[in-house]
């Protein structure tokens, strides 16, 4: 026990280091350029620059940089504006990271869960008839190394809405990994449990959910966890192509703004919210695991 | 023979047509409330004709015939102990054997199936453990949890696949006793497989010794000559123990290859019985 909780302070004092030293970097990266500044501004140069700094709309008193790789004092600022208001809808290009992140987990969820609706039960076709394995398996091997923006045009053209082919392309991005593997996993279920439902006469529907999915599960979980990273992955990229919300779109948008700082802070935000997701499936697997 | 709750008649099983047959002209009987081992080399073909009892597996050839119908397929009139224990190990104790339970009989109610599953639970000298997982269980609980989930659905007939072969000693005696005193009180009908010639000794009535394989076949059947109150304890302190042992043991290293050379043509099941008829016997070894 005592050495474990000690590896585990350790491991995070480690943690704690190495992101100082992440900060340190970045500050020290951006940093000399201010410096440099602040020389020039000695200089007799600095009206000029006043001037132009008026002119922009910026006082040159203000002591944030404008121009540049933002340093750690904008990027502060920017997280704790969009913090304090996560929710604030001003039109369609200014929407509050919430909103954003919010239509995102919509559209992964809702793909997630149709992909799941049709992955699980094929799967369990394909692990409970060799016949059909067979028979389906060329359009897997076929229909599986396809990126899933390559169906976006085809999806656009015949959907006609940017944002249910945003949900298509997560269905097509994750029902792969949650097929395969929920077929593997019905096919490599114990001979003997299944002996024991033959032998107990038990009816195939009872046997799929009291033997079948629970000694499946945990490769039926496996997959769904591989499915949502990818579902997570490529819906930032979906979004950046059809825009109009989403995290996705929020990145691109704030590119076009060149708002560096809003663009890292989504970064961070996407980054967060994959790891959530990722812990939520880990902790699924755990429930369904048992050790035999 | 033909009163026989169970008769197999001229049962065969080859796995691949060019093959030889793993055994092969294999009848045999089993009346009601009988316990029966079975005892041979490996690959000889046991397990196979035990899982053709259970209708987990179809023979090349020839009938099984229990309560005057032909075995196929399997059903619930016979209980299967694995020799893996088999346990769901998602299930705790109680829901293992009350899945069971409810196979046999689906409109009871829950209740009830659990109180039928908690008596057998019970039987087996596992009450408190109900709701334990079996990965939290030794491997002599778990063998007991796999024997009262078969006893559970009362069968009429128990198919018992090596049920001890991975316990130690002591727990394997602990779980013997547990399996001859439920057996004497339900009058269970059991065929067992096994490879320890004690435990055959202890537990069954009839003793089948199988010759090796392939063209395996029951080449005796030993009736068991010592007293149904026989003991762990006490049983080895009884010449006729010996006497049975040593003609078991001597079939196993001396007779089940000579029998095999043989061929079938000599394919009569000889009854033994040692100690008492000491002529057969030695025909026998002859």
């Amino acid at each position: 026990m005592k050495p474990a909780s000690q590896l585990g302070w350790r491991a995070a004092l480690i943690s704690l280091a190495i992101f100082g030293c992440l900060l340190l970097v970045w500050h020290l990266a951006t940093a000399p350029k201010e410096s440099a500044r602040i020389e020039a501004g000695s200089a007799s140069s600095s009206s000029a620059e006043d001037e132009y700094a008026k002119l922009m709309g910026k006082s040159s008193s203000s002591p944030v940089k404008t121009s540049g790789f933002p340093g750690l004092a904008q990027m502060g600022e920017t997280m704790r504006k969009e913090l304090a208001n996560p929710f604030y809808d001003n039109g369609p290009n200014d929407k509050g990271i919430g909103i954003q992140l919010g239509y995102s987990l919509a559209r992964v969820g809702l793909g997630f869960a149709i992909a799941a609706l049709v992955a699980i039960p094929l799967g369990f076709l394909l692990g409970m008839s060799p016949l059909m394995q067979r028979a389906l398996n060329p359009f897997i091997q076929i229909l599986k190394p396809i990126s899933p923006l390559a169906w976006m045009p085809l999806a656009l053209y015949t959907i006609k809405d940017s944002s249910i082919s945003g949900i298509f392309v997560i269905f097509i991005c994750s029902v792969w990994p949650m097929l395969m593997n929920t077929a593997f996993g019905v096919a490599s279920v114990r001979r003997d449990w299944l002996n024991v439902a033959k032998t107990l006469e038990v009816k195939p529907l009872r046997k799929a959910f009291l033997v079948i999915l629970p000694a499946a599960a945990p490769t039926i979980l496996t997959g769904m966890r591989i499915s949502m990273g990818i579902a997570w992955l490529v819906i930032v990229a979906a979004e950046m192509l059809v825009g109009g919300t989403g995290i996705g779109y929020f990145v691109w948008n704030e590119w076009n703004n060149l708002s560096l700082t809003s663009v890292i802070f989504a970064i961070l935000v996407i980054g967060v919210t994959g790891m959530v997701l990722d812990l939520v499936f880990a902790r699924l697997q755990k429930l369904v695991t048992y050790t035999e | 023979m033909d009163k026989a709750f169970l008769t197999v008649d001229n049962l065969n099983k080859r796995y691949a047509d060019d093959a030889p047959p793993v055994f092969d002209k294999v009848s045999f009987s089993i009346d009601k409330g009988e316990f029966v081992c079975i005892i041979g080399h490996s690959g000889c073909g046991k397990t196979t004709i035990l899982n053709v009892l259970a209708g987990l597996e179809a023979p090349s050839g020839g009938v099984v015939i229990m309560d005057q119908r032909e075995v196929k397929g399997p059903s619930l009139d016979r209980g299967v102990v694995f020799q893996s224990h088999a346990l769901m190990p998602w299930f705790s104790v109680l829901s293992n054997v009350v899945f069971a339970v409810r196979s046999r009989w689906p409109d009871w109610s829950r209740d009830k199936a659990e109180q039928h599953a908690r008596r057998f639970i019970e039987m087996v000298g596992l009450k408190g453990a109900e709701h334990k997982k079996p990965s939290e269980l030794s491997g002599g609980m778990k063998q007991r949890v796999g024997i009262a989930r078969a006893f559970s659905i009362e069968p009429k007939m128990l198919l018992m696949d090596e049920p001890f072969g991975a316990l130690d000693a002591l727990t394997r005696g602990v779980v013997q006793d547990e399996l001859l005193k439920i057996c004497s009180a339900t009058h269970q009908t059991v065929f067992m497989i096994t490879h320890d010639v004690d435990e055959a000794i202890l537990l069954a009535d009839k003793i089948f010794l199988m010759s090796n394989g392939p063209h395996a076949r029951i080449a005796e059947v030993v009736v068991n000559t010592m007293p149904k109150t026989r003991t762990r304890e006490t049983m080895h302190h009884d010449p006729q123990f010996y006497r049975i042992r040593n003609h078991l043991v001597d079939f196993l290293v001396h007779r089940s290859r000579r029998i095999q050379e043989a061929g079938v043509e000599d394919a009569v099941t000889r009854v033994v019985t040692p100690g008492l008829e000491e002529d057969k016997l030695s025909q026998a070894v002859a």
